[in-house]
């Protein structure tokens, strides 16, 4: 069997699939990519089924050695890669020789890689799914340096694709929100100010949600709100009136109320701290 | 019942009563008196159900149904907008047509040695072994999962048992520890920090991924906390 070494395991890799969907009555976060179109496509490259299993590699980038040759590719944040000495791009599949070192540097833009390997990272499914749920602990823990990951037999060869559409990394996010389901518990003037200023990502921002920081939202209704079900993309608004967009690990229920919904949360998978947010929506 | 959309793929049935209102009006004693919380937790139990039933049945399309205190998520539905006029149509049976047997009631064993025991007894107004007998005897129900996988909020207490959190919650709280917070009594899956009052522990695992189903508490069953 073919595995993968972690030389250098950066400062959060994770295996990633499209997640496991169907438990959340259980309690268990769906997790998976956080841009799933982006493991999609670095699957379909090398050959991979979809919904293969890959490493989200944040920020720092990390170092692979394959035990023997296989394909890789890398989709995502703007990131040098190297197969060996030999530089090597991102959006492409990529051979790497049997004992080479697969080097994926530091995002100079954007924060997260999608990286697929030839027949996908084939760790144990947890609940049919072998996402790390960073939240609940499901699935593989992180990866640490020295870790020694199986990989499945490959399917299909590699797509004979030279070049792809690299993603945009712009340094202002404009969200496309449905109102709803509680933004009746705010005032008039919170959702002036959610949909006429600006927000800035905060540096604690991670797979559970981006929070984000700005002009505090008002409610108009004091008091708890009994704890609901909540969905990818949901915007809550805790006590200090901060929003915070839940991502792919979101808890199933919370107990503060969400003014919007976020149609598309993938962008944020890209967005630094500092990147600026705004809303936008049908309503308004 | 009142249908919430909740972005592009996802509807909110919302039992609540009086959903959020004005300020005014409440203050001048004019909105309407929020519904008791046993009755809603029944609508939401039997709407729970019904919903269920007709996914199963292929009447109703969604990845995920979701109940919780005072409402059931539908998330991944493909259709919100024509979905939420069917199911405005559909009525749950009332639960006296569906009153499952005896057999269905799980028997949690628990060990009855909480150190917020006294505590509990401070605020029900009783002595410890007042607490375990109204712990033993109560007919507990999953009403919702949460908070961490196969985390059963169990309801059936009377609502004037509530107790409130402790004021700085355990950094460590084991794994099997029955612990009551709110009107809610629940079991502790894994070993987490944790601010519900502990009453006992069981040695039933409580949620194993590889199990089927994954969670020994599911939402509708009924529970009993019985002495080990």
């Amino acid at each position: 069997m073919t595995r993968l070494r972690v030389v250098r395991a950066g400062v959060l890799s994770t295996v990633q699939d499209l997640g496991r969907a169907g438990w959340a009555h259980l309690g268990v976060p769906r997790s998976g990519a956080l841009d799933p179109g982006a493991l999609r496509l670095a699957n379909r490259l090398v050959g991979n089924p979809e919904s293969a299993a890959g490493l989200e590699i944040t920020l720092t980038g990390c170092d692979l050695r394959p035990t023997r040759a296989t394909t890789v590719a890398v989709v995502g944040a703007e990131a040098d890669v190297w197969v060996g000495d030999r530089p090597g791009d991102t959006g492409r599949p990529l051979a790497v020789p049997g004992g080479t070192m697969l080097r994926i540097g530091p995002a100079r833009r954007g924060l997260r890689c999608w990286l697929a390997v030839a027949g996908g990272i084939a760790v144990d499914p947890v609940l049919g799914s072998r996402s790390t749920d960073t939240l609940s602990g499901l699935g593989p823990a992180p990866l640490r340096d020295g870790d020694l990951l199986p990989l499945g037999a490959p399917t299909a060869p590699p797509a004979p694709v030279d070049v792809t559409v690299p993603a945009a990394h712009p340094a202002q996010l404009d969200l496309a929100v449905r109102l709803g389901p509680r933004h009746d518990w705010f005032t008039p003037a919170a959702l002036d100010l959610l949909f006429g200023t600006a927000y800035q990502v905060s540096p604690v921002s991670n797979r559970v949600g981006a929070r984000l920081t700005g002009a505090p939202l008002p409610r108009a209704v004091a008091g708890e709100l009994p704890s609901e079900g909540l969905v990818l993309g949901a915007v809550q608004v805790p006590a200090d009136g901060q929003p915070l967009i839940f991502l792919a690990d979101h808890p199933v229920t919370g107990g503060y109320p969400v003014i919007a919904v976020v149609d598309d949360v993938t962008p944020l998978a890209q967005a630094r701290p500092g990147t600026t947010v705004r809303f936008h929506g049908p309503q308004r | 019942m009142r249908i919430r959309p909740v972005g592009a793929h996802a509807l909110l049935l919302d039992f609540t009563a009086s959903p959020a209102e004005p300020a005014h009006l409440r203050s001048a004693g004019l909105a309407a008196a929020p519904q008791p919380a046993a009755e809603v937790a029944a609508l939401v139990e039997a709407w729970r159900a019904e919903l269920w039933r007709r996914r199963d049945r292929g009447d109703l399309v969604a990845t995920e149904i979701v109940p919780a205190a005072a409402t059931v998520l539908l998330d991944g539905v493909p259709d919100p907008v024509a979905t939420a006029d069917r199911i405005a149509g559909w009525t749950p049976p009332s639960p006296a047509t569906t009153a499952p047997a005896d057999a269905d009631l799980t028997e949690v064993p628990v060990t009855y040695d909480g150190e917020d025991l006294p505590r509990v007894a401070e605020h029900w107004r009783t002595d410890v072994p007042g607490v375990l007998r109204q712990l033993r005897q109560t007919e507990f129900r999953v009403a919702f999962c949460g908070f961490a996988p196969g985390f059963g909020y169990l309801t059936g207490l009377p609502a004037e048992l509530a107790v409130p959190r402790l004021p700085t919650p355990r950094t460590r709280v084991p794994a099997g520890s029955v612990a009551l917070a709110g009107p809610y009594a629940g079991i502790y899956p894994t070993a987490s920090p944790g601010g519900w009052l502990l009453v006992g522990r069981t040695a039933l695992t409580l949620f194993n991924p590889h199990a089927h189903p994954p969670a020994l508490l599911t939402p509708g069953l009924r529970v009993r906390l019985a002495a080990a």
